[in-house]
């Protein structure tokens, strides 16, 4: 009955697989039209143009209650490329330095950086962020009594406020925060919430990095070591033009998928008060109840933060892979 | 693949298309088929809905409740409590995980009209305000330009504060956390410098701070907010009953039916109010889909509005929030139910 | 080149190892190497040394360890209030579960932590083992939910804490298998259809953070349903962590059916066995001895991922913690709980993945 030719049968199998996607996704589509209408819930995206009528906390550019939902969920979208990448950077940092100081010479140095690592890798992301959070909200002073930090830039419970340059009337000039009344103007801030999040973030991925660095530095073989030394490159030198490029080519993929892991990571702002996409889309759900159409924002919003974050890396990969020996 | 296999796999693509999407009314068919009444309150706000160490649920939403299932099934007790936070708990009452939800919730046309609920009253007539410490020196409203201010998401309260502060043309920072726990930490921890929220939270929360006397509730009242039970949409015979529960309490208090008095009225009163009230000469639960002691188990259950009100947030427990708007509008309050004939 | 560089090499052989290892050579070389390197042995050791002693003053010689508030006040910060963790321990080990039927909990979570031990040891892994896990499985449920036996009935919104932590990952890891499995084959099929619908399934579930995907269980899934059908939160977490979990599944599944030589399957087809039969007996034991390791590296990820369960207001191990630091009286004393949850996800975390290292290393000297 069946055909036994196995190329019809691949055909049918795959037509009735077809088959049962759509006739699943009618289903689903039915039972939510009629669940949404019989309450009487708005859906489709036309609630983008409404006002948004909640403020958000801190915001890249201007923003206002008035302005669209959109707008609040470009400010959102933009506040979690400015952690992602600032943490990307930062990780990377703290993980080559943590890398490479487990292959110190030193073994106190080694000892001390795989200890970091291990306990690090080792306590959950959200644990290690509501303590930091909890503890810079409870130990750092008031925010009319702020630390004077060297450069006059204050730290305070409310995050770091920096001198920074800003235009006034008579050119430019570098404006250090003062504490005016209830709040502290000038400068650009990061709030503690920022600074929270970046942290943490830092750490956890910066000890996945380093494992990775470790890991893609020892694959590379001895004998390219000692014949470096056996030519007589400098321990540096070595490090620098034979050990690295090498290394590089294993280092990059793992780097990446850990990459779009502090992206992804970084949703984890919602438990702490930063106003990233996912806290943005939270509130908007709770304002006006439509909650598939936010959520199917924040995954294409994600999706596409991965494939412009896998595409940038691929390139580098491809300059790292394609000096051949 | 076999015939067999085919044929099954018809059978269940046929089933598939079959799934008739029922209609989601008839709650209380639903509540008295199972037995229980499932009931949607706050995770933690004294006064409203808390449970003890014990596991016990007191506030006025959960008197309210009590009252409902005393009406519908007879039995105060033959609740379950549902603790939701701000987030869940309109989606918990659309989806039908709860029959109705009594868990201080603002009466607002979006609410009413765009998310799939009907509210049936008002429980408690409540204002947001803010909290300070004292120490932070502010006596009004007005003067916390540039301030640091907590508040919860998904609230009335967030878009209010932006609202009184946009009409005062003053500026403020927001810190929004997604439970009022988080909220009230960041607020004792001094990360902000004001806590905003309803004036019945504020004083809730003022009753969790290690030094509730650092702590000062502003006088400014920035907004109206109603606070009421709701139910779903689409089910109108449940709505009715719901709605007239709490009418009935507040009737009960009008003509002075206590808990304690409510037996002994029923016997001897000559008063043809309170024998209606009571089902004595009329038989008003027939109409609502319930018989004549709804309101005798109701009182029995809670006791009036009046007795609810004293017993979770009058001078003698833990908030003394005065009556004020509360009253029964007899004695200058809001309260006024339409008659129960 | 300078005379130094020519004589960089013959200096590197002088620091060729020398066969006679005596302590003193190895901690010379170990932490003096150079000059530089040593002052900072120096400093290093001495700030690690300063820091461990007041660490160790804080947190165990001035601290506090009975439930006293009174006491615990008084240190002003000082010294450690453990206290807390001994007044609060059961609470957040526990979460809302009501405070006489602990027992059952302790009991579900320590049957099911013994067969995860006897799951590790290598000479148990036959058949009766997955029945055991079933058995095990059901005897939790049986025990946090009762109803049955004279337990009373507990319903799945009072779980909490540890047991719930280890239930979530449990249920999500032994869950994804059978899904990840038909993944996995999916995507590798020819059949472009099918080989579509897998990858753009993978590949999206992966590029979500798992925080979309609680959320979308919590707000969108219900949604879906048909009136009448409800699914309590416990039920819609559990769907959607298994779902998250098999899509990462299928990519590690495939990467170890990609290391089976096609000559095995080949073989396998030439002796006259089906498709099924090779699959069965030939390919996947031999692809699941490769995944093992990355498995238990997935579980790991998963152990730490249900803290984000909080977000949907379900009270594990995190959330149950965040209830203790509830109570305005001990609220200051978030370091000591924060030690305390950490220190229990790192003794699980730590020995999984150093189990997981083992394992590697054994299983590749079995199968040179």
């Amino acid at each position: 009955m069946l055909p036994a030719s196995p190329r019809q049968r691949r055909l049918l199998i795959q037509a009735a697989v077809v088959v049962l996607l759509l006739v699943a996704a009618a289903v689903l589509w039915r039972t939510a039209a009629h669940n949404l209408s019989a309450q009487q819930l708005r859906s489709g995206f036309g609630f983008l143009r409404d006002p948004a009528g909640f403020d958000i906390g801190e915001t890249l550019i201007d923003y206002s209650p008035r302005d669209a939902y959109a707008r609040a969920f470009l400010v959102g979208l933009l506040n979690t490329v400015r952690v992602a990448l600032a943490g990307i950077v930062t990780a990377t940092i703290v993980g080559v330095l943590i890398g490479l100081g487990q292959l110190a010479r030193n073994r106190l140095i080694g000892v001390l950086c795989t200890a970091y690592v291990e306990v690090a890798r080792n306590i959950p992301l959200l644990v290690q962020l509501l303590a930091i959070y909890l503890a810079l909200t409870q130990l750092l002073p008031d925010l009319t009594t702020p630390l004077h930090l060297w450069g006059g830039a204050l730290l305070s419970k409310a995050g770091l406020h920096l001198p920074w340059p800003a235009q006034q009337a008579d050119g430019w000039r570098v404006e250090v925060p003062q504490v005016e009344g209830l709040s502290i103007v000038g400068g650009f801030s990061l709030s503690a919430e920022f600074v929270a999040l970046w942290s943490g973030l830092t750490l956890f991925t910066g000890a996945y990095i380093g494992e990775i660095v470790r890991a893609g530095v020892l694959a590379v073989p001895r004998g390219q070591w000692e014949a470096a030394l056996a030519v007589g490159l400098t321990r540096r030198s070595a490090m620098s033009h034979v050990i690295v490029p090498q290394a590089l080519r294993l280092i990059v993929p793992p780097l990446t998928s850990q990459y779009l892991n502090l992206t992804k990571n970084s949703s984890l702002a919602v438990a702490i008060g930063y106003p990233d996409i996912v806290s943005i889309a939270n509130t908007a759900i709770n304002q006006n109840g439509q909650a598939i159409e936010c959520i199917a924002i924040i995954v294409s919003v994600y999706l596409g933060i991965n494939a412009v974050t896998a595409l940038v890396m691929n390139v580098y990969n491809r300059r790292v892979t394609r000096k051949v020996f | 693949m076999s015939k067999k296999a085919i044929a099954a796999f018809a059978a269940a693509l046929t089933g598939l298309c079959a799934v008739t999407t029922a209609d989601a009314g008839k709650t209380l068919d639903a509540v008295k088929q199972r037995g229980q009444l499932v009931c949607g309150v706050n995770t933690s706000a004294p006064g409203f809905s808390a449970a003890d160490s014990q596991g016990n649920w007191k506030g006025l939403d959960v008197d309210f409740c009590r009252a409902v299932a005393a009406a519908v099934l007879g039995d105060a007790n033959k609740v379950k409590w549902v603790p939701l936070n701000s987030q869940q708990r309109f989606t918990a009452l659309q989806l039908g995980e709860v029959d109705v939800l009594s868990r201080n919730s603002t009466w607002t046309l979006t609410r009413d009209a765009s998310l799939g609920i009907l509210f049936t009253g008002i429980n408690y007539y409540d204002g947001q305000g803010f909290m300070v410490p004292k120490k932070l020196n502010v006596g009004s409203a007005k003067k916390l330009n540039n301030a640091t201010i907590c508040v919860q998401s998904g609230t009335t309260s967030e878009k209010n504060v932006a609202d009184f502060f946009a009409a005062n043309r003053l500026k403020y920072k927001q810190v929004v956390f997604d439970t009022a726990e988080a909220t009230q930490a960041a607020f004792y921890s001094g990360r902000c410098q004001a806590l905003t929220t309803d004036m019945s939270d504020l004083a809730g929360a003022r009753t969790k701070a290690t030094k509730p006397d650092d702590y000062l509730i502003l006088p400014e009242v920035i907004s109206k907010e109603p606070l009421g039970p709701s139910v779903r949409r689409g089910d109108d015979e449940f709505f009715t009953i719901v709605r007239w529960v709490g009418y009935a309490m507040l009737e009960a208090e009008e003509l002075g039916v206590t808990q304690e008095n409510v037996d002994k009225l029923k016997a001897s009163s000559q008063d043809p109010a309170t024998q209606r009230l009571l089902g004595v000469t009329e038989d008003t639960g027939k109409l609502l889909g319930l018989d004549k002691e709804w309101i005798v188990r109701i009182v029995k259950a809670s006791g009036n509005y009046g007795e609810s009100f004293e017993r979770n947030m009058g001078p003698k427990s833990a908030l003394a929030l005065p009556r004020g708007l509360n009253n029964l509008w007899t004695k200058g309050g809001l309260m006024y139910a339409p008659p129960v004939r | 080149m300078s005379a130094d560089t020519r004589a960089a090499p013959l200096r590197a052989l002088a620091r060729a190892p020398v066969a006679d290892d005596a302590w003193r050579t190895r901690v010379r070389r170990g932490l003096f190497p150079t000059v530089p390197s040593g002052i900072a042995t120096v400093v290093l050791a001495t700030g690690v040394a300063w820091l461990a002693w007041h660490l160790l003053d804080w947190a165990v010689f001035k601290a506090v360890f009975r439930p006293d508030y009174a006491a615990c006040r008084a240190l002003e910060y000082h010294a450690a209030c453990w206290g807390f963790v001994a007044e609060k321990y059961r609470l957040i080990l526990f979460g809302r579960y009501p405070y006489e039927e602990q027992w059952r909990p302790l009991l579900a979570t320590a049957i099911v932590l013994g067969l995860l031990i006897a799951s590790a040891v290598p000479r148990l892994w036959h058949r009766g083992l997955i029945i055991g896990w079933v058995v095990a499985l059901a005897l939790f449920f049986a025990l946090m939910s009762g109803g049955i036996f004279g337990l009373a009935p507990m319903e799945s919104a009072r779980w909490g804490g540890l047991p719930l932590t280890v239930l979530l990952t449990l249920v999500a890891m032994v869950a994804s298998i059978p899904i990840g499995i038909a993944l996995a084959y999916g995507r590798r099929s020819g059949m472009p259809v099918v080989s579509w619908a897998a990858t753009s399934y993978i590949e999206l579930v992966r590029g979500m953070p798992l925080i979309t995907v609680l959320f979308t269980a919590t707000f969108v899934l219900p949604v879906f349903l048909p009136a009448g059908v409800k699914l309590d939160a416990l039920a819609r977490v559990l769907i959607s962590m298994t779902l998250f979990q098999a899509a990462y599944f299928a990519e590690t599944l495939r990467g170890g059916l990609q290391a089976i030589p096609r000559g095995q399957s080949e073989a396998a087809l030439a002796l006259g066995l089906s498709w099924w039969q090779v699959q069965r007996t030939v390919v996947l034991p031999q692809a699941f001895v490769h995944v093992i390791p990355a498995f238990v590296n997935s579980l790991l990820a998963t152990f730490m991922d249900t803290s984000l369960v909080m977000v949907v207001s379900m009270y594990d191990l995190t959330g149950a913690l965040r209830l203790a630091l509830g109570d305005p009286q001990w609220r200051d004393f978030f370091i000591e709980g924060y030690a305390f949850v950490g220190a229990i996800y790192f003794g699980g975390c730590f020995a999984l993945s150093r189990y997981s290292r083992w394992l590697e290393a054994r299983l590749r000297r079995e199968h040179r």
